[in-house]
């Protein structure tokens, strides 16, 4: 168990590391630097940057130097605006955090639910037609079922108030994000479930005698929820891109939307930074996911 | 004739003396071409493929797909040739342009159009209406469905060449070899795909500079930027599949002979080995292609997609949300014919996955 844990963090902290020199080489092979931006900047100030950045120093030392700055969490500074980057990042990242988390509980409770009746309905009808609408979500891009929502919900029938920053109505935004989790959830707990349902242990329960109700919260969805477990890690990478298009259809001010602005300004050092701390964050979701899931489930067997 | 046609009935059979051996004699006489027939096979021999597409045809889910793909195919290969408008022309009527031609609805005429018609002139009817600069939707939306399926397709067949040149040789020789390379898919499985796919379209963009007026010209950087990237990091979950088949395979008992009788490695993995997991790899590369273009209509919408005026799906819904409220249509046509895509092919390689795949044969 050690083992595995120590080996997981390194492959996760060779992984960051990759990241972060991706990230870095790439972004010194763009023409001019990352900080040439497209407002010409006077030799003096072009100077000053370059030696507040290290640039005028070798490749290799710059990367060093970078490195050793993110660890202090130090992004540097946006290109564009010339805010601190780490500040824009904890400031935003908040926004979408705070959606991101309620579109995780909404998809693991929808995909849970509807995923447990198709495999206790299964082959009726119910069964049927929840297989049928989570493949019709599986199959919608986020930012297609958004502008719909947005569509009907806020502009044709004025329900719901698009996002200001007055009105921090996360309903929609949220709903769009967890749309393809929850489908892809439900259908991970209905092969599951019915995986449990025919095991021995269900059998030995009923024929025991104990209440059904108790058979289906303890001994089946109990197991049949070890998979969904797997799917966290995941879930977390997709609800984070979604989120870079969703903020965009509801103008929520959150990272996402900072991060297409910062592509489309061609702000570097942003970009960079963004890319580094979103790429961060997902290792360390999926090598939390990947624990937990060892330590959860005593049956699978450690190398 | 009339007697072997009639069914033996004991009462009828003319009594025989107790001694007699008591056979029909009716039933020794030669056999008539109808009873001949009988014995012939009365169903083809099935083969595997024969026996899966069968299957396939009683999914009525999996049919509807391919009714609706076909139908897709056939609009977008046939439908420039008998709409007389192209993706980046702006309507003009006798090479005068129309200050009312922008942003229509479907199947309404501009004024000078309707001049036009009334004087007797024909014109084919904008079915979509017109964008924001006054060109044909409908060819946009058909260009659009182009250009996403076939990077799609494109992109799919780069991760199914890479996957099982990788997985096939990984598989195959085992050992140190298989560690070191399966050591860097997981580094490779473990960078969060789309930014890199973000960064590296961001980047490329600014290192490409495609010349010449080729279809990657006309594309752009982006799609450039988008298949490189799908060959160097989505082929990682092919080749894990490859590979685990691979390692499965390669017990069997003919492997062990072919070696045996000294067939080489590439001669082993070419006729033993790759055919017996062709059906598994080919559907999870039918099921790449929804998700490459979910990622292309996703840069697209971002703004790191096709270079203007090619249109592709997720540009067009991109641009259509400046109008959202008034031309809401806009909207809705590039989005359902990504739905309909990708809503066909899951289902597809479903059904496919359900009829050809020995292991969930019930």
């Amino acid at each position: 168990m050690f083992k595995y844990i120590v080996k997981r963090i390194l492959l996760a902290l060779v992984t960051i590391f990759i990241v972060c020199l991706i990230t870095f080489f790439t972004m010194n092979a763009i023409p001019g630097g990352p900080f040439a931006g497209e407002k010409a900047k006077s030799p003096e100030v072009q100077a000053a940057l370059e030696a507040r950045f290290n640039l005028d120093k070798p490749v290799g030392e710059q990367f060093l130097l970078y490195m050793k700055n993110l660890a202090h969490g130090d992004f540097g500074i946006s290109a564009k605006t010339g805010r601190d980057i780490s500040k824009t990042i904890s400031t935003k990242f908040k926004v979408s955090a705070k959606m991101g988390i309620f579109a995780v509980l909404l998809a693991v409770f929808e995909g849970v639910f509807f995923g447990s009746i198709a495999a206790l309905q299964r082959n009726k009808w119910p069964d049927r037609l929840i297989i049928f609408m989570s493949t019709l979500f599986t199959s919608l891009p986020s930012f297609v079922l958004g502008s719909f929502l947005l569509v009907i919900f806020s502009v044709k029938l004025g329900w719901v108030q698009a996002w200001s920053p007055q009105h921090q109505n996360l309903i929609l935004p949220v709903l769009s994000l967890a749309a393809y989790p929850a489908a892809y959830i439900t259908r991970l707990t209905k092969t599951s479930m019915l995986d449990v349902l025919g095991q021995d242990y269900v059998r030995t329960a009923r024929a025991k005698g104990v209440r059904s109700s108790k058979v289906l919260f303890v001994h089946t969805l109990r197991n049949a929820l070890i998979p969904v477990v797997t799917y966290i890690g995941p879930m977390i990478a997709s609800i984070l891109t979604g989120s870079l298009v969703v903020e965009q259809i509801f103008t929520v001010g959150g990272l996402g939307n900072e991060f297409v602005q910062s592509i489309t300004n061609r702000d570097y050092p942003m970009i960079m930074g963004v890319t580094i701390f979103l790429a961060v964050f997902m290792v360390t979701m999926n090598l939390l996911t990947d624990i937990v899931y060892k330590l959860i489930d005593p049956r699978i067997t450690l190398e | 004739m009339g007697i072997e046609n009639e069914p033996y009935n004991p009462d009828k059979t003319p009594k025989k003396h107790a001694f007699s051996l008591q056979l029909d004699v009716s039933k020794f006489e030669k056999a008539t071409d109808e009873e001949k027939k009988q014995a012939d096979v009365m169903s083809e021999s099935s083969s595997f493929f024969k026996d899966g597409m069968k299957r396939l045809k009683k999914n009525p889910l999996a049919v509807f797909s391919i009714i609706v793909l076909v139908v897709i195919l056939v609009l977008i290969i046939a439908g420039p040739s008998f709409i007389p408008y192209s993706y980046e022309q702006i309507i003009t009527v006798n090479g005068k342009r129309d200050r009312s031609v922008t942003n229509m609805a479907p199947f309404q005429w501009s004024k000078l159009e309707q001049q036009y018609i009334d004087e007797g002139g024909k014109l084919f009817p904008h079915i979509m209406g017109t964008d924001e600069m006054g060109r044909d939707y409908f060819i946009r939306v058909i260009y659009g469905t182009r250009i996403s399926l076939s990077v799609g397709v494109f992109a799919a067949l780069i991760v199914l060449i890479i996957g099982i040149l990788y997985g096939s040789i990984s598989g195959y020789f085992g050992g140190k070899v298989d560690l070191i390379m399966m050591r860097i898919v997981d580094v490779i499985y473990s960078l969060p795909d789309l930014l890199m796919i973000i960064l590296l379209s961001v980047v490329l963009n600014e290192v490409i500079k495609p010349t010449g007026t080729g279809l990657l010209a006309r594309l752009g950087t982006n799609m450039i930027s988008l298949f490189i990237v799908f060959g160097l990091l989505y082929w990682v979950g092919m080749a894990r599949l490859v590979r685990g088949q691979i390692l499965t395979i390669k017990q069997n008992d003919y492997v062990l002979a072919a070696r045996v009788s000294g067939a080489k490695s590439s001669h082993i993995i070419r006729r033993h080995i790759l055919p017996n997991c062709i059906s598994v790899i080919i559907i999870s590369a039918a099921l790449q292609i929804p998700s490459a273009i979910f990622t292309e209509s996703f840069l697209s919408f971002i703004g790191l997609g096709v270079k203007a005026p090619m249109p592709s799906l997720g540009s067009l819904a991109s641009a259509a949300r400046s109008g959202i409220t008034t031309y809401t249509y806009k909207l809705i046509f590039p989005s359902i014919m990504i739905g309909l895509i990708t809503l066909a092919f899951n289902l597809l390689g479903d059904g496919l996955r359900d009829a050809f795949d020995p292991k969930l044969r019930r």
